[in-house]
């Protein structure tokens, strides 16, 4: 019976592969260990399902392959059994779904407290905004990039002039603060994505998504692009440092401001 | 007691109805080139089909090669890579799998399994066919213009799918993807509204619609769903051309592209999204829905026994196909659309899963105290549920909102989906190619060689998906042309991809073997007869096989009981087929 034997040992060997793997997720360095938490939930579900569906069907194919002489059972129906396994598959949907639903709204609930930090996306390269002294940031439209101004702010807006900008560098996060991170895009879709974060979320052009976190260790961690965004999608890379407060301080007053930044792009006076 | 849907029909009068109405062809090239016999277009559907997915296998090779061997293949370079994997994608979900499981079985199978004498319209029926190949010579077409095919990825997003920064975004390869699909969609309609109303309108004397083969009901319901669903694909492709070649802006805000402002504004790439995924969810269940029809009648067919829950298995068709038309943006969820979506589309999604579930159960309990013949299609029909069961269990990861924002976007998505409807529907096809190939050509394929094609495919993938979950749970994103060094990244991860390729490369190898044996068969294969499976369903009672045009000869047949007699207590045969008059043999069962 090699298939009754191979399905088995389909089954030993889909379990043992998963608990020897040495192919498992990031340490993780955010707030987000619910996320983690849910999938342990639906590895646990998922997996006594497939052990037990597979087992059974091998069970089966063992009990009742073929012998001369044999004959199958009629039996088209079985209303109870199909209700009763109907019933207990709803009951592990639920145990699955509500606690996923559970974190999703706190994933999507920012924190009033959260400091606002923009990322900026374009074909290939990562920019960051960070509010100024007024704790707000400019506002900023793709119409307004220039290459003085990459990343579109309205030299207008005051709010804008003391935002610190960050072209193509690393991105600090000082531990332990809840920040909102605001997404755009001047071209394409991008995706923010730092494994050892968990979230993720795309950038739009036209658009400002966001989504919130808290660092919860400090280390440098590299930043991906996780939506394919043309031939250079895969050297889309960042870097962002968290920080204890003392080290992103003293990395923040190393930072240019807007207004620094424009005055850099102003023509030099003739001498 | 339970009521069961067989046998009562009593005396329903014999179907005297000749085969007036269909256009007899006169020469070869009516009979066989511009034909509008289904079976006919079934088998030219099936080759071509077949053909263009050998195309979209050797490009998956190419692929793993660079993922494997990163830079080692000069002429991999990034452009091509992405080249390759959107051409891949696109093929085998839209050019192989739909058009293999509509046009090849659809075809094929609705009319002989419903007792009609052909589809309901077959000029319409021939014209399909050969726009569909028109589609695909367009296809085809885009490797030879300047600058190649479009690279964007199968889901084709504006706006890098006509940028420059995407290869083919500013030649010819985005405009020739977007208009192969506008004809293939056209092509399509005409052969879905045929199947339709052939199974609507064409079934035979005493086929209820709760007597038909679970067969018709997958490719019916997927049929229905096509028709519903290909539409939005339609006008996203009609408004992304417009993009491109008029300067509208449906798809496109203001942009700088490279440095440049360009002359768009207004427009939303997330409406593409919503369009694409209206058309692309339906479309996971327009590939999985015959599939599972069709290996529901194989694994009854060969463990000798009813099919379990006939009636709950067309219920869970139909509420699955509905429910698929609500939970698209189940491939969004980090997309930036509005967040409380998310609440909606997770429940949806994991509700779809119970009616999955059902069938699951429905099929391994076919099997318990069945009389289980391990032939080809059942070894098939036994691997699909392993890979099915697999794959559709990771589906409630990626279904499960929170859940799917670590995994989206990473190898995990591309094992999942390889899984539940790459990999698992191709083994029905297989299944079901070994199973009806007696009816189409009147000989056996060769045992042996088909158990070799078996173990190498089925473990193969197995070996291939199974462990590239862990990649994409480790955060490895898919869509990269090269890793390079990535820190998070151990060299393990490395060796792993080196495994996937070589058995990738094993596994499309063993295809050579299976195609060997169609054609080998074809001329020496063991001569089948007119039933070999001796199964129930209709095809297997015409008077000639492979049937000639028109079917049945002079009277239609006349159905007395569902598709699913088999092993009945008290009959003398293992199965009684359904144009079996209802005999003294009274079946009853317990509750």
């Amino acid at each position: 019976m090699a298939v009754v034997l191979i399905l088995v040992l389909l089954v030993v060997g889909s379990v043992l592969f998963h608990m020897l793997s040495p192919w498992w997720w990031t340490p993780i360095a955010s707030n987000w260990s619910y996320i983690d938490s849910t999938l342990v939930i639906t590895f646990w579900i998922t997996g006594i399902v497939f052990v037990a569906v597979v087992s059974f069907m091998a069970y089966c194919v063992f009990r009742f392959r073929h012998r001369p002489g044999n004959r199958a059972a009629y039996e088209p129906e079985n209303r109870k059994l199909e209700w009763t396994l109907a019933s207990v598959t709803a009951v592990g949907v639920a145990a699955m779904l509500a606690p996923g639903l559970v974190v999703w709204n706190q994933f999507v609930t920012v924190p009033d407290e959260a400091v606002p930090v923009e990322v900026v996306a374009q074909q290939w390269l990562w920019s960051f905004r960070l509010p100024g002294a007024d704790g707000k940031l400019g506002r900023s439209d793709t119409r307004d990039v220039t290459p003085e101004n990459p990343l579109g702010l309205n030299t207008n807006d005051s709010a804008g002039l003391d935002d610190v900008i960050i072209e193509g560098g690393e991105l600090h996060l000082p531990v332990g603060k809840p920040v909102r991170v605001l997404l755009r895009s001047v071209d394409v879709l991008h995706d923010f994505y730092v494994p050892e974060f968990r979230a993720k979320m795309d950038m739009i052009p036209g658009m400002v998504t966001y989504f919130w976190l808290t660092p919860t260790r400090t280390g440098t961690f590299e930043i991906l692009c996780a939506e394919l965004c043309g031939v250079g999608h895969s050297q889309m890379r960042g870097t962002v440092v968290v920080d204890d407060e003392a080290n992103y301080q003293t990395w923040l007053e190393q930072q240019q401001t807007f207004t620094q930044l424009l005055a850099l792009g102003e023509p030099q006076p003739a001498n | 007691m339970v009521e069961i849907p067989s046998g009562d029909a009593g005396t329903v009068p014999s179907a005297e109805v000749e085969d007036v109405e269909l256009y007899h062809p006169k020469s070869w090239w009516t009979k066989y080139v511009f034909s509008q016999d289904a079976k006919i277009i079934a088998v030219q559907y099936s080759v071509t089909a077949i053909s263009i997915g050998l195309l979209a296998l050797v490009l998956s090779w190419l692929m793993r090669l660079q993922l494997a061997f990163p830079g080692y293949f000069a002429f991999i370079d990034a452009d091509r890579y992405y080249q390759f994997i959107t051409m891949h994608g696109m093929i085998m979900v839209i050019y192989l799998l739909t058009a293999l499981f509509l046009g090849g079985f659809g075809n094929y199978l609705i009319p002989l399994m419903v007792g009609a004498r052909d589809m309901v319209f077959p000029y319409a029926n021939m014209l399909s066919y050969w726009i569909y190949l028109l589609a695909v010579l367009i296809l085809v077409a885009s490797f030879f213009a300047p600058g190649g095919p479009t690279g964007a990825g199968w889901t084709l997003y504006p706006p890098q799918a006509v940028l420059s920064g995407t290869p083919g975004g500013r030649d010819w390869g985005i405009l020739l993807m977007l208009s192969s699909l506008i004809v293939f969609i056209i092509g399509f309609t005409m052969g879905g509204l045929n199947y339709v109303v052939t199974v609507l309108q064409g079934r035979t004397r005493g086929m209820t619609l709760m007597r038909m083969p679970l067969t018709v009901w997958g490719i019916f319901t997927a049929t229905v769903m096509a028709l519903l669903a290909f539409p939005a694909l339609f006008v996203a492709c009609v408004m992304m051309l417009f993009d491109r070649l008029l300067g509208t802006s449906f798809f496109m805000p203001a942009i700088v592209e490279m440095g440049e402002q360009l002359q768009h504004g207004g427009g939303s790439p997330i409406l593409f999204q919503h369009l694409f995924w209206f058309f692309g969810h339906p479309e996971v269940y327009i590939v999985a829905l015959p599939a599972f029809g069709i290996v529901s009648d194989l694994i009854s067919t060969h463990a000798r026994k009813n099919i379990f829950g006939y009636r709950m298995m067309v219920w869970a068709i139909i509420i699955i196909g509905g429910l698929s038309f609500i939970v698209w943006a189940h491939h969004m969820y980090v997309s930036g659309m509005n967040p409380a979506f998310g609440f909606f589309f997770a429940t949806t999604t994991l509700i779809i899963a119970i009616p999955t579930a059902i069938k699951v159960y429905n099929w391994v309990l076919t099997l318990w105290r069945g009389d289980i013949h391990l032939t080809l299609p059942m070894l098939f029909a036994l691997a699909f549920i392993v890979t099915f069961v697999n794959g559709g269990l990771t589906g409630l990861f990626l279904g499960n909102v929170v859940v799917d924002v670590p995994l989206s976007d990473t190898m995990f998505v591309v094992a999942h989906f390889h899984m539940v409807m790459g990999v698992a529907p191709i083994l029905v096809i297989f299944g079901a190619i070994y199973h009806w190939y007696p009816k189409v050509t009147g000989r056996m394929l060769n045992e042996a060689l088909g158990q070799i094609h078996f173990w190498i495919t089925f473990l193969g993938t197995y070996a291939i998906f199974f462990p590239m979950h862990y990649l994409g749970l480790l955060g490895v994103p898919r869509r990269y042309y090269e890793l390079g060094e990535t820190a998070f990244v151990p060299p393990s991860a490395h060796t792993l991809n080196v495994f996937i390729t070589v058995t990738a490369l094993v596994v499309g190898a063993a295809q050579i073997v299976f195609l060997f044996n169609l054609v080998w068969s074809l001329f020496r294969g063991r001569e089948a007869g007119g039933n070999p499976w001796r199964a129930t369903t209709l095809e297997w009672q015409t008077p000639q096989t492979p049937p000639a045009h028109g079917n049945w000869g002079k009277n239609l047949p006349v159905v007395y009981r569902w598709a699913y007699d088999y092993s009945v207590p008290g009959a003398a045969e293992d199965f009684i087929p359904q144009t079996e008059p209802a005999s003294g043999v009274t079946r009853e069962v317990v509750a």
